[in-house]
């Protein structure tokens, strides 16, 4: 299997990743106006439940909570890969990760501005959204700090501010390659703005190595907590089905399950249409999919642990629930959660698959289809199947505006990764470099005491 | 406004309802609704809509699950095998019940919905963002939604009904939750003619919600927990249910089992305002 070659020269990479700003396959723009005309199609969803008021959305009593909040969740889970990537596996001296974080990275700043869109467009007054902020105000009026709603605003926009600081101070040196390389033009004045007269001293790195790690650490107990704190808004509530103490650390696994299956669906993508084959090779695909696999079974193991607790727990309210979400209105979905999240990861098992791209791209599209459910059926059944009978009497199906919202939400997604990748390298120069240095290095090392040979390696 | 008001005054609003706190003084609202008394005719809830400015939303909505009523009559039919001329049923008005340790307090955002000094569950529409979380946490699902801007939608008060609406009350507007409030107007109307005459609220009809007015059988009785000489205060007493215990532990010996008082999913701790009485039957379902 191919891997990055050592011997690459460094220009070479400077070139075949500048070239992504410049020329890439058709296929990008058709991506990038089929995506436009998705957020088109939220966009007008969004006007008209603006106008007429959420009755729009096909919500009722008891039915408070649909698509929006479900979705909410699975952007916010979508997030947390790209910290694992960039953060965590920066302090494990993971170099794999080198060509692929930068546009992880991308993917948890721009899934959380999609996340964040989803709580503007649940709430019934958006024009008084502010009102949840903590502002000092003539009235002294402060938002309910023991809200987990609450929380949630204030761990989302901390990790976004986060994850926007990360990305960029992990750009600079990039973008400092982009200045001297670029055509001049407004690209070349923006690259020159950001890159903050990055020359590359010994000094500059020492500060930028330094800055990146403090970051790094700030960021992972972040990440962490903002998902913790989304399951909060469940787990702290008095529901069944929602009121569980093993939910936060399965919606953190269930935040990175999705993170890396969106991943590897990027990772195909970005490889083809922006033609990384050199630098996104097989050996990384098979890294992140056995990371997925890994993953995915953490999280079926916590997906079991809720049964049990359910079942086991002896409240009959949660067993009825439980019962209702196999075999009631919403059985279909709930099999197919279990199957897409559970079932269909089994198939990273096999060593022939795991390189295989159309595979693979069907497999992650399928796992996110199935985390994407997993949200919705820890949402909606709770309110179908509550403690009050009275409430049992009908069910409810979430209208077009509603789907349309979270359809779009797609398409804003990838736009905004779309233009991301166009803008910025969303490969790693520096870093690529520094990688292909050090296994150089080793390689030599080991040539130079004969132990090539004996080790059996050197056929990269 | 400092940070430090904040730190300083957020705790003395913080209360721990209904006990190891400071006790409803003078004034705790409470209800106490005979299931054997009630006839399901629906009285309250028409007179909870004509009081109230409640939304007619119509047929269309109303089997969508978007009816405003505040005042609700469940229907349960008996499930003893037989068919419907025959066929028993029981009726249970639920409405808000102004829970002491309510569930739906904690979550709000914005704190929208608070607990007052004399026992109300109160909602705040003007600082209301519309985020439904208190529904999804409250056991009893007797919050509403305005989930259109009903006062500007067709026929929910056609031309001249709208004359009718009860102008102590606001019409909510769109994106507002809104709940039973113990017609709150009525309640502050009364506190304040006592107060300018230096006395406490009478308990001799000089306060009655709508639904209490309205009810033909005089299953509800509403009045001043706290005023051992009032009608409520007594039946809760008669009935050995207290409002600060989330189990209640009757008396065996002078026929506490054969009491009829009971709360709502008291197991959760919510410690609702309204006793329930159990209706009396030959046949149990």
């Amino acid at each position: 299997m191919k891997d990055i070659r050592e011997d690459i020269a460094w220009a070479q990479i400077n070139k075949d990743v500048l070239k992504s700003l410049e020329n890439p396959r058709k296929l990008y723009w058709v991506i990038l106006f089929i995506a436009i005309a998705m957020v088109g199609v939220a966009v007008g969803c969004e006007v008209y439940q603006y106008n007429v008021g959420l009755g729009v959305g096909n919500f009722d009593n008891p039915h408070m909570w649909g698509l929006y909040i479900a979705t909410f969740i699975f952007w916010i889970g979508m997030s947390h890969s790209g910290t694992l990537l960039s953060a965590i596996l920066h302090l494990m001296h993971a170099d794999w990760r080198k060509p692929i974080y930068r546009f992880a990275e991308a993917m948890t700043t721009f899934s959380l501005m999609t996340a964040g869109l989803f709580v503007a467009v649940h709430l019934g007054r958006i024009w008084q959204i502010y009102f949840a902020l903590p502002y000092p105000n003539m009235r002294q009026v402060w938002p309910n700090f023991q809200s987990p709603l609450l929380w949630d605003a204030m761990a989302i926009f901390t990790y976004l501010s986060s994850s926007i600081l990360f990305l960029y101070i992990g750009m600079i040196p990039d973008l400092a390659i982009c200045r001297d390389n670029m055509h001049s033009g407004w690209r070349r004045k923006l690259y020159t703005a950001l890159a903050l007269g990055w020359e590359g001293t010994d000094r500059q790195w020492r500060n930028f190595r330094m800055t990146y790690l403090t970051i790094a650490c700030f960021l992972i107990p972040l990440a962490v907590s903002v998902h913790s704190i989304v399951a909060s808004d469940f787990g702290m509530s008095q529901q069944p089905g929602w009121h569980i103490t093993s939910f936060p650390p399965y919606f953190v696994a269930g935040a990175l399950y999705s993170g890396c299956a969106a991943i590897i669906t990027l990772f195909i993508i970005l490889r083809y249409v922006f033609k990384f084959e050199e630098y996104m090779t097989m050996p990384i695909l098979k890294k992140i999919v056995r990371l997925t696999f890994a993953i995915s079974m953490v999280w079926t193991y916590l997906v079991w642990v809720e049964y049990a607790t359910a079942w086991f727990g002896h409240n009959p309210h949660d067993q009825h629930l439980l019962l209702e979400k196999a075999t009631g209105t919403y059985a279909p979905f709930w099999w197919m959660m279990n199957f897409c999240a559970s079932v269909v990861p089994l198939i990273l098992v096999f060593k022939r698959f795991q390189t295989n791209i159309p595979v693979l791209f069907a497999v992650s599209l399928l796992l996110n289809l199935g985390m994407w459910l997993e949200r919705w059926m820890i949402v909606a059944p709770t309110f179908a199947d509550g403690y009050y009978p009275w409430t049992w009497d009908h069910n409810q199906w979430p209208s077009l505006v509603q789907w349309g919202i979270v359809f779009g939400s797609f398409g804003w997604f990838t736009m905004l990764f779309m233009i991301f990748c166009k803008i910025f390298p969303s490969v790693s120069m520096y870093e690529v470099k520094e990688m292909v240095y050090h296994r150089s290095l080793a390689t030599k090392k080991l040539q130079a005491t004969g132990e090539l040979a004996a080790a059996g390696k050197g056929a990269h | 406004m400092s940070i430090s008001t904040l730190f300083e005054n957020y705790s003395e609003f913080r209360h721990r309802h209904p006990d190891g706190d400071v006790p409803h003084n003078p004034y705790k609202w409470a209800m106490a609704i005979d299931l054997d008394a009630c006839s399901g005719c629906n009285a309250c809830s028409v007179a909870c809509y004509a009081e109230n400015n409640l939304p007619v939303v119509g047929k269309e909505k109303f089997a969508h699950g978007q009816a405003m009523h505040w005042m609700r009559i469940e229907r349960y039919w008996d499930q003893d095998g037989r068919e419907f001329p025959d066929r028993g049923a029981r009726y249970l008005p639920m409405l808000c019940q102004q829970c002491e340790a309510a569930p739906c307090e904690t979550v709000c955002p914005v704190g929208a919905t608070n607990h007052t000094p004399d026992g109300l569950n109160s909602q705040i529409y003007n600082r209301c963002i519309g985020s439904r979380y208190c529904s999804s946490n409250c056991p009893y699902k007797v919050r509403y939604f305005n989930w259109y801007d009903y006062p500007t939608t067709d026929n929910v008060w056609p031309a001249e009904m709208n004359m009718q609406l009860n102008p102590d009350v606001t019409v909510r507007s769109k994106g507002v939750m809104e709940k039973c409030t113990f017609c709150i107007q009525r309640i502050r109307g009364a506190e304040i003619d006592a107060k300018t005459q230096g006395r406490l609220v009478r308990d001799d009809g000089e306060l009655q919600t709508a639904c209490q007015q309205a009810c033909p059988t005089s299953a509800i009785s509403f009045g001043n927990l706290v005023d051992p000489e009032s009608k409520v205060h007594k039946q809760w007493r008669a009935q050995q249910v207290d409002l600060d215990k989330h189990e209640q532990v009757k008396d065996e010996e002078e026929g506490g089992t054969d009491l009829r008082g009971y709360r709502i999913y008291e197991f959760l701790a919510p410690y609702p305002s309204i006793m329930y009485l159990e209706r009396v039957r030959e046949s149990e379902i």
